[in-house]
């Protein structure tokens, strides 16, 4: 039998237009054995739940830099939730103050990765957070 | 209850999740797919292919909206490469298509070739099968961007739209064999670009030069500027005007009939190779005759011949499941 494949979804929620570090991390995500469906720049919540669901992935990486994390993060959880696909995992990274990460992990957020985090420690936060669907 | 009779049911978790099986070869997914496979062959497939940068899914992202406003449900599988080195694989397709992702009557599904030849993914055709028993009424593949020779997805779809864009090389590259015999229909897409008109006097020469008999289709190059939709109600009529050619000729039974038996074929070697080679492994016959060949007493020629003589009566095929 083969092995199961990791499939991440890496979204870029709101309005900011800066996707080098969406694409750092999904070419890391990569280079680490992981198939990424990247779904490209602007996308409403609803978008990328139903992104993820398609895809079946296991995972959600979520960048943003925009400082809208407050209010779209959560909402991404909160649809996962309304779908009944919450056993994805979501995580997020950007331009986020300390001060807001409590907030955003008790809606659901199950890490944030502020700059400066080097791919490695993400990729290895990933192979030990989130496993491949049974 | 089974994944099947809740797709059947319109669960889509579901079929991506069955999606998902089949490309990781699950055997349990063999289960399901036979619970569907009675509810398919209503879709209509069409397949998209040429070379990388070429527009593909631009165009897959236009050709849906224009099917949805005909009020067609549409399935779309993309399928991009996985790192040789690595066995990862960035998926981007989604990015021209994405705007889609949230209409109902719209399933999108990005597969990984996983070392797959040909342009498709091994898992295309059941995916395929999945969104068709799903009551999707368009199916549109898009192929890895291929070069040359990857034409698997001619026995995938029902008309197949080669893409091509200007400036990618000459007539003699436009008359070698390969993806240029495949087209039911040839796109120029970026028509805006220099040397378009060249590229379509090129590919219309190429089609020109091929013998046609009479009642048999003839291929049209057309052109589209897929980023701000133009020639994209061309490219739908001439599609309908292909499926109509099929099916009022009787070529399409032609088609599926081909379809079929090298759908049928491709799992029988599968199927064959996987148990075969599973019982040499185990009984360790293999082993010799690696060893064999690493001292030159043993020819793999040779090798072969005795292993199929002497090991296939022993072989435990795997049944269902």
């Amino acid at each position: 039998m083969t092995e199961r494949k990791l499939r991440v979804l890496v979204g870029k929620p709101g309005l900011d237009g800066h996707d080098r570090g969406a694409k750092i991390i999904s070419r890391a995500f990569r280079d680490a054995g992981f198939e990424i469906i990247y779904t490209g720049l602007h996308q409403t919540p609803e978008q990328i739940v139903a992104a993820a669901i398609q895809e079946d992935v296991d995972c959600v990486g979520l960048s943003i830099l925009s400082g809208a994390h407050n209010t779209l993060l959560p909402q991404v959880c909160q649809i996962l939730k309304e779908k009944k696909a919450d056993d994805i995992v979501v995580f997020g990274g950007g331009v986020i103050p300390d001060d807001d990460i409590p907030g955003l992990k008790s809606a659901g957020i199950k890490e944030v990765f502020t700059p400066g985090t080097s791919t490695d420690d993400i990729v290895a936060w990933v192979r030990n957070n989130v496993h491949p669907r049974a | 209850m089974s994944l099947a009779e809740k797709i059947l049911q319109g669960d889509i978790r579901s079929a991506a999740r069955l999606m998902r099986d089949i490309d990781d070869g699950l055997r349990s997914s063999v289960e399901e797919l036979k619970k569907l496979y009675p509810h398919t062959g209503r879709a209509y497939i069409i397949g998209l292919t040429g070379p990388p940068g070429a527009g593909k899914s631009t165009l897959v992202d236009q050709l849906t909206a224009a099917y949805r406003k005909a009020g067609k449900r549409v399935g779309v599988v993309a399928i991009d490469p996985t790192s040789p080195f690595t066995g990862g694989a960035i998926l981007g397709d989604r990015i021209r298509m994405n705007r889609h992702a949230d209409d109902d009557g719209v399933f999108i599904r990005s597969l990984a070739t996983r070392g797959h030849l040909g342009g498709l993914s091994r898992s295309t055709g059941n995916v395929v099968n999945v969104m068709d028993a799903m009551g999707m009424d368009i199916v549109i593949i898009e192929t890895v961007g291929v070069g040359q020779d990857e034409i698997d997805i001619v026995r995938m779809a029902h008309t197949t739209a080669v893409v091509m864009v200007p400036g990618l090389g000459d007539d003699i590259q436009a008359i070698k064999a390969g993806i240029l015999e495949i087209g039911d229909v040839f796109v120029v897409n970026k028509a805006d670009r220099d040397g378009a008109e060249r590229t379509v006097r090129e590919l219309a020469t190429m089609l020109d030069m091929k013998p046609s008999k009479p009642g048999e289709w003839q291929a049209k190059v057309l052109k589209t500027e897929a980023q701000c939709n133009r020639g994209i109600e061309e490219l739908v009529a001439e599609i309908q005007a292909h499926r109509d050619f099929l099916f009022s000729t009787g070529a399409i039974n032609h088609l599926l009939e081909e379809r079929n038996a090298s759908m049928f074929m491709d799992l029988l070697k599968d199927r064959l190779f996987s148990d075969f080679f599973a019982h040499i492994k185990v009984n360790g016959r293999f082993r010799q005759i690696i060893d064999g060949m690493m001292t030159r007493e043993k020819d793999p020629y040779t090798a072969v011949e005795e292993i199929l003589t002497e090991e296939t009566g022993k072989v435990k095929w795997t049944g269902s499941a």
